[in-house]
């Protein structure tokens, strides 16, 4: 057999290996989350919030957690793009391929991703005592957009620096301005919009280090952006550390909850992506 | 009330229809346009990128109503001289420039000259078609609602009059809200130029437009720009000599970012005055 077949096989069976290696990993995390979860999962725990004693074994849920989760989640969503949209059009469109501004802007929004976010949190907590401002879900909201703002900017940016520079130019020949084109740009990157969009829901809503001194966590569900707001990486948390048995099954079972969550925001998520998709040239 | 009836749009014809319209357009201005000759000219142009010094002294004039191409090697400045009509080329790294473009007697590098304006009266067609991510009809749309042109009735009348007018209407009609990036590459070029025509320009740049089509799509564009040319001045760039044979009326011939000669076709290519014009013609360099 000649040597290049056999290179093709070899790499063949190494790419299958680590594909599988990596399906192994998520399957026994899985099976971990559901053997244990699975038995303490009920609908108390998805439509009531903790009664008291719950983590002594007490009855209740976790809605507490799971609406803060999602009021968090929505929030540095929103914020986000809103922060993150301007500043990917403003990089690929009005500054130069060889600016040194954009050159300077990626380099640090390379590193605000890979600041752990608990140094987020502590940033913004002392920035929170400056303030005078107590724990509260705008708190966490804001830790968490900072977080997500690098990971949409990065996302979206990757898509934009490979607008073909045809089409903004068959935008501008119409008597489009720079920022009328902005229309023309946000249909061609929608899809890379909608990847960062789940890339930085799967980051916030797992995100518990950050959240941790900024939203606090509470038993109810928060009902103004200055209420402490429960979430859920930390509700497992408090749940795990729990020496009751029973507890810590109920910690899995939320484990469960937040994973289904991540599971159908990303099927609603990659939906949206086909549809934006349809567009693009 | 005088009858709606769908022709051919020239520009004569779009400024009685625009008559039908409520008063959001302003009907005097459209009148005004219809003895209007284009008028392109342009005076001592030096063109730098960075360095580079890319377009030489160069000196020319558009005529209305004409198929102008511009030929020579490639690489010697015709996409550049192009880009320059529009000012798309003022985007690029390290451009200078110097001397004068006068579009309708108004120096487009003048300070005070709009830049959308220019453009809107020049229709681009690049050499890849390069629609708008969006339908069909929006893409049609999208220019003349940055005009201004909000009425939902004359708008679907704009789409149907440019898809008609590049032969396209037949062929997308039942699908005008799918995205136009579905239509075959020829399809796409005749959506790009209706889309130009919409905004109602005076010239239509395109750049070796025909070269990424295949033979069929290429006529039909061809078959266009002669058609089109009795109410726009036509400025092609190309690097096939036998499409300007085919189709040109006046024709400029660049070498190295010099105009060398420029001309009616006729003259140029039965009777050149320049030994390079007549060497490029012979095949000589190409
Ligand atoms: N952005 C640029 N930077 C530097 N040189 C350029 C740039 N664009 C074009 N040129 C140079 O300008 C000259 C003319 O290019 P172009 O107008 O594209 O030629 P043509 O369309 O006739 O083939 C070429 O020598 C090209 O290398
Ligand atoms: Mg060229």
């Amino acid at each position: 057999m000649r040597l290049k077949f056999i290179e093709e096989r070899i790499a063949k069976i190494l790419m299958s290996l680590a594909s599988l290696l990596v399906i192994l990993f998520v399957v026994s995390i899985l099976y971990t989350i559901l053997k244990r979860g699975m038995p303490a999962l009920n609908w108390d725990m998805a439509t009531k919030i903790p009664e008291g004693g719950y983590y002594n074994g007490g009855g209740g849920g976790v809605l507490n957690a799971i609406m803060g989760s999602l009021f968090i989640v929505l929030g540095s969503t929103i914020l986000g793009l809103l922060i993150s949209i301007p500043v990917v059009f403003y990089m690929n469109v009005y500054l130069s391929k060889t600016s040194k501004l954009a050159y300077i802007s990626r380099l640090a929004f390379d590193v605000m991703f890979g600041i752990p976010s608990i140094v987020y949190g502590a940033f913004a907590f002392s920035i929170m005592i400056y303030l005078g401002m107590r724990t509260s879900l705008g708190g966490g909201i804001l830790v968490i957009t900072l977080l997500v703002i690098p990971i949409f900017i990065r996302s979206m940016d990757e898509v934009a620096q490979h607008l073909p520079k045809d089409l903004l130019d068959a935008s501008y020949s119409l008597g489009a301005t720079k920022l009328e084109t902005i229309k023309v740009v946000l249909l061609q990157i929608a899809p890379g919009i909608a990847t960062a969009t789940l890339l930085s829901v799967g980051r916030a809503i797992g995100d518990a280090a950050g959240v941790m001194f900024t939203a606090g966590f509470t038993d109810s569900i928060p009902t103004s952006l200055s209420a402490p707001a429960a979430t859920l990486p930390l509700s497992v948390f408090f749940q795990l550390s729990s020496p009751s048995a029973s507890v810590q099954d109920r910690a899995y079972a939320s484990a469960l909850i937040l994973t289904i969550i991540v599971l159908i925001i990303s099927v609603l998520g990659r939906l949206v992506t086909t549809y934006f998709s349809k567009n693009k040239i | 009330m005088k009858e709606f009836q769908y022709k051919n749009p020239t520009r004569a014809t779009w400024a009685e229809d625009y008559s039908f319209l409520n008063n959001d357009l302003d009907n005097s201005k459209l009148e005004g346009d219809k003895n209007k000759k284009s008028n392109l000219k342009v005076t001592d142009l030096n063109l730098y990128i960075h360095q580079h010094h890319i377009l030489k002294n160069v000196s020319l004039e558009i005529p209305d109503n004409k198929i102008t191409c511009i030929i020579g090697p490639s690489g010697c400045g015709k996409s550049t001289l192009l880009k320059t009509f529009n000012r798309l080329i003022d985007d690029t790294e390290g451009i200078r420039y110097d001397g004068s473009i006068w579009v309708d007697d108004v120096d487009i590098f003048d300070k005070k000259t709009e830049i959308t304006d220019i453009r809107k009266k020049m229709g681009l067609l690049s050499q890849r078609p390069c629609p708008l991510p969006m339908s069909i009809y929006d893409n049609i749309t999208f220019g003349c609602k940055l005009h201004g042109i909000r009425n939902k009735k004359r708008l679907a009348e704009i789409v149907e009059e440019q898809l008609k007018a590049v032969g396209l209407w037949e062929e997308v009609k039942d699908r005008l809200h799918a995205p136009a990036s579905k239509l075959s590459i020829g399809q796409q070029q005749r959506l790009c130029l209706a889309r130009g025509l919409a905004v109602e320009p005076e010239f239509i740049l395109a750049d070796e437009a025909t070269s990424a089509l295949d033979p069929i799509s290429s006529k039909h564009i061809e078959e266009l720009f002669v058609e089109l040319k009795k109410d726009y001045a036509i400025i092609l760039v190309t690097h096939t000599l036998r499409q300007a044979l085919r189709i040109a009326d006046h024709v400029i011939f660049m070498y190295l970012g010099k105009v060398i000669e420029a001309g009616p076709a006729d003259e140029i290519f039965n009777n050149p005055k320049e030994e390079l014009t007549r060497k490029y013609l012979e095949g000589a360099f190409s």
